[in-house]
């Protein structure tokens, strides 16, 4: 084994090998460390990092909780498409990049000892795009929190359906919308989280439609990319246009949750939600 | 946009029919203007839609209008029509045939009441026992303020997942252009079929390129990347069958296109109306269940490799591991024993 610093930190974590960041939003020089220690919300101004699947699932979930699901699903290329790069090129730079195989990780897990079966995306992998990999976990993880009669919880992080895998990315609205609808008629409750960003096909599919929907801070979350929209429409757009307090005030999020509470406010909904395990319903 | 849209359509002519082939295997630029070529046939502004079809196809229809919340989306035609032996619900998008209309009809491009009032009517067919034909042709949803703020991606969930399990038989046309997710809304069936000239996309070949390829001015490739014509969507399993179109395409000859339509849509309908219903929607189910390709892999995950470029740290470590060892390893870069970080929770 190489010696290891200290210090040294692996390229999966949202903050790199150095030891300051400069918030996007403030512009605050913050110090990794501390970071870390507010689940990377800059404390000066309150700006929401994003975060990848690993730092998620560990922020919601009771330590040591995670079984993850289907960790070997991965892409193929059915359309054969080749943009500036190849798409199976650009899927083997993600997954070294990242170390995942795909753009969301599922499996079952326990928040305040309530067990769930949790979805989790991760912006870094193609921008958290949707092909049929995500399609199928977020199926899975549905079909699987129906089978064993848990909550079901998704975290997005996602700029909308895969282009590169053409209509076949699109009909994951289908697939995820159609397991989700029979966990609805079995009556499993499911909460969805919405970070940033949230758009496109992923918005219009799983995300929108949460029993109860949780939103960051000043997420993006929006139908229409802000560049398609605006250039497509010609026309200007309100302030504050597509990010989570528009859609709260518009009625389309239940609540927005400040990171360092969602943990407890999950817990808190689940007490409410969880169906109870002798409670017949149809499959 | 709207007049860039209209401006182009007409400043393109309906594409020639492709020249006879030379070789039996068609080159990259001959692909790319024949995918481009469907893309503006799709697009012809005198390419029947739903009302213009029915007139052809149905002995009778009926028209509803609003969503019981807001208004009445003209983008979207719902209501009853008559169809052979058959009574149904017909649902559609339809784009204007003039620039009055096209703005009446916001041209074609639905907001989220349209595919309110759509599942309104689809639930009142599943309740009265009414099958289901839609006809697909529509840009994409609209995508302005006014579509966010009521809730357009809201809507479009709902009726994506409305008609997965609704309990009468779906048949869905793709007429014209099948434009992402306001395509799909209306487009989840027991079979899909499609004119010869419709294409089907899921994002416009315009908005693929200048997010690909940085630029608008690439589409025709993009187009051709994503496979966009129905004989290659219907190769995906996206498309089940599709329908030829009159010789010159469907906006040459309306009457024609209708009874080919007629003819397809009735047989469908004969087919699956003889199906129990319980077998139906689980059928629908398993349809959409399995689109979509990917492999399932049993080796470990892989491991993220360290940062191509070392840093003082890392250049001091390799300094201390040369003093350390023997020999470096550099082959043991791309690896390491402990467990991937997403594990670690």
């Amino acid at each position: 084994m190489p010696v290891k610093f200290p210090g040294f930190r692996s390229r999966r974590e949202a903050v790199p090998d150095k030891l300051w960041t400069r918030c996007p939003s403030c512009s605050e020089q913050l110090f990794n460390k501390a970071l870390e220690k507010t689940l990377h919300v800059c404390p000066s101004c309150g700006h929401h990092f994003r975060l990848t699947s690993a730092l998620r699932l560990g922020q919601l979930l009771d330590p040591g909780t995670f079984e993850e699901r289907d960790p070997g699903l991965t892409s193929k290329d059915p359309l054969g498409f080749v943009d500036q790069k190849a798409y199976p090129d650009r899927i083997a730079a993600a997954q070294l990049a990242t170390g995942l195989r795909d753009a969301a990780v599922w499996g079952y897990g326990r928040i305040e000892d309530q067990r769930v079966a949790i979805l989790v995306m991760d912006f870094g992998f193609m921008g958290g795009s949707m092909g049929a990999v995500v399609g199928e976990k977020v199926a899975r993880a549905a079909e699987g929190a129906l089978a064993s009669r848990v909550p079901l919880i998704i975290v997005s992080a996602s700029g909308g359906a895969r282009m590169q895998e053409g209509t076949l990315a699109l009909m994951q609205l289908a697939k995820t919308m159609a397991a989700l609808e029979r966990l609805r008629a079995a009556h499993v409750p499911y909460v969805s989280v919405m970070s940033d960003p949230t758009t496109g096909g992923v918005f219009a599919s799983y995300a929108a439609m949460g029993d109860v929907n949780l939103a960051e801070p000043n997420a993006l979350i929006g139908f229409a990319g802000a560049r398609v929209g605006a250039g497509t429409i010609g026309q200007e757009l309100p302030p504050g246009f597509q990010r989570a307090e528009f859609l709260y005030r518009h009625g389309f999020v239940d609540r927005i949750v400040a990171r360092a509470d969602l943990r407890r406010e999950l817990a808190a909904l689940l007490r409410y939600l969880a169906p109870s395990p002798t409670e017949a319903a149809r499959g | 946009m709207v007049d860039r849209i209209l401006g182009r359509r007409e400043e393109r002519p309906a594409p020639e029919p492709t020249p006879a082939p030379v070789a039996a295997v068609p080159t990259p630029a001959e692909r790319k203007a024949e995918v481009w070529a469907r893309v503006q046939l799709a697009r012809n502004l005198r390419r029947p839609r739903i009302l213009e079809l029915l007139a052809v196809m149905a002995d009778e229809v009926i028209e509803l209008h609003g969503d019981r919340a807001f208004g009445d989306d003209e983008a979207v035609v719902a209501g009853f029509a008559r169809i052979g032996g058959h009574r149904v619900a017909v649902v559609g998008q339809q784009k204007g045939a003039d620039t009055e209309e096209n703005l009446r009809r916001n041209f074609g491009m639905p907001h989220p009441e349209g595919y309110r009032k759509a599942m309104r009517v689809m639930e009142l067919a599943e309740r009265s026992g009414l099958p289901i034909v839609t006809f697909v042709d529509v840009p994409g949803a609209y995508p302005g303020p006014e579509s966010e703020e009521r809730g357009i991606a809201q809507a479009i969930a709902s009726s994506v997942g409305l008609m997965t399990r609704l309990r009468t038989p779906i048949v869905t046309v793709i007429t014209g252009e099948g434009g992402s997710g306001g395509a799909l809304a209306i487009a989840v069936g027991d079979v899909v079929l499609a004119l010869e000239n419709a294409v089907y996309a899921v994002i416009s070949p315009e908005g693929c390129a200048s997010i690909l390829w940085r630029t608008s001015d690439e589409a025709a490739t993009a187009a051709t990347a994503m496979r966009m014509s129905a004989a290659d969507q219907q190769a995906l399993g996206v498309i089940d069958h599709v329908i030829p179109e009159p010789e010159g395409g469907a906006h040459t000859d309306h009457e024609e296109t209708g009874r080919r339509i007629r003819a397809a849509v009735l047989r469908e309908l004969d087919r699956l109306t003889a199906i129990p219903l319980e077998l139906l929607v689980e059928q629908r189910y398993r349809r959409y269940r399995s689109l979509g390709a990917y492999a399932e892999v049993l080796t470990e995950t892989p491991t993220p490799v360290a940062p191509p470029r070392s840093g003082l740290a890392d250049r001091l470590r390799g300094l201390l591991e040369a003093g350390s060892r023997a020999m470096p390893a550099p082959l043991q870069v791309g690896r390491r024993d402990e467990p991937p970080a997403r594990e670690d929770v």
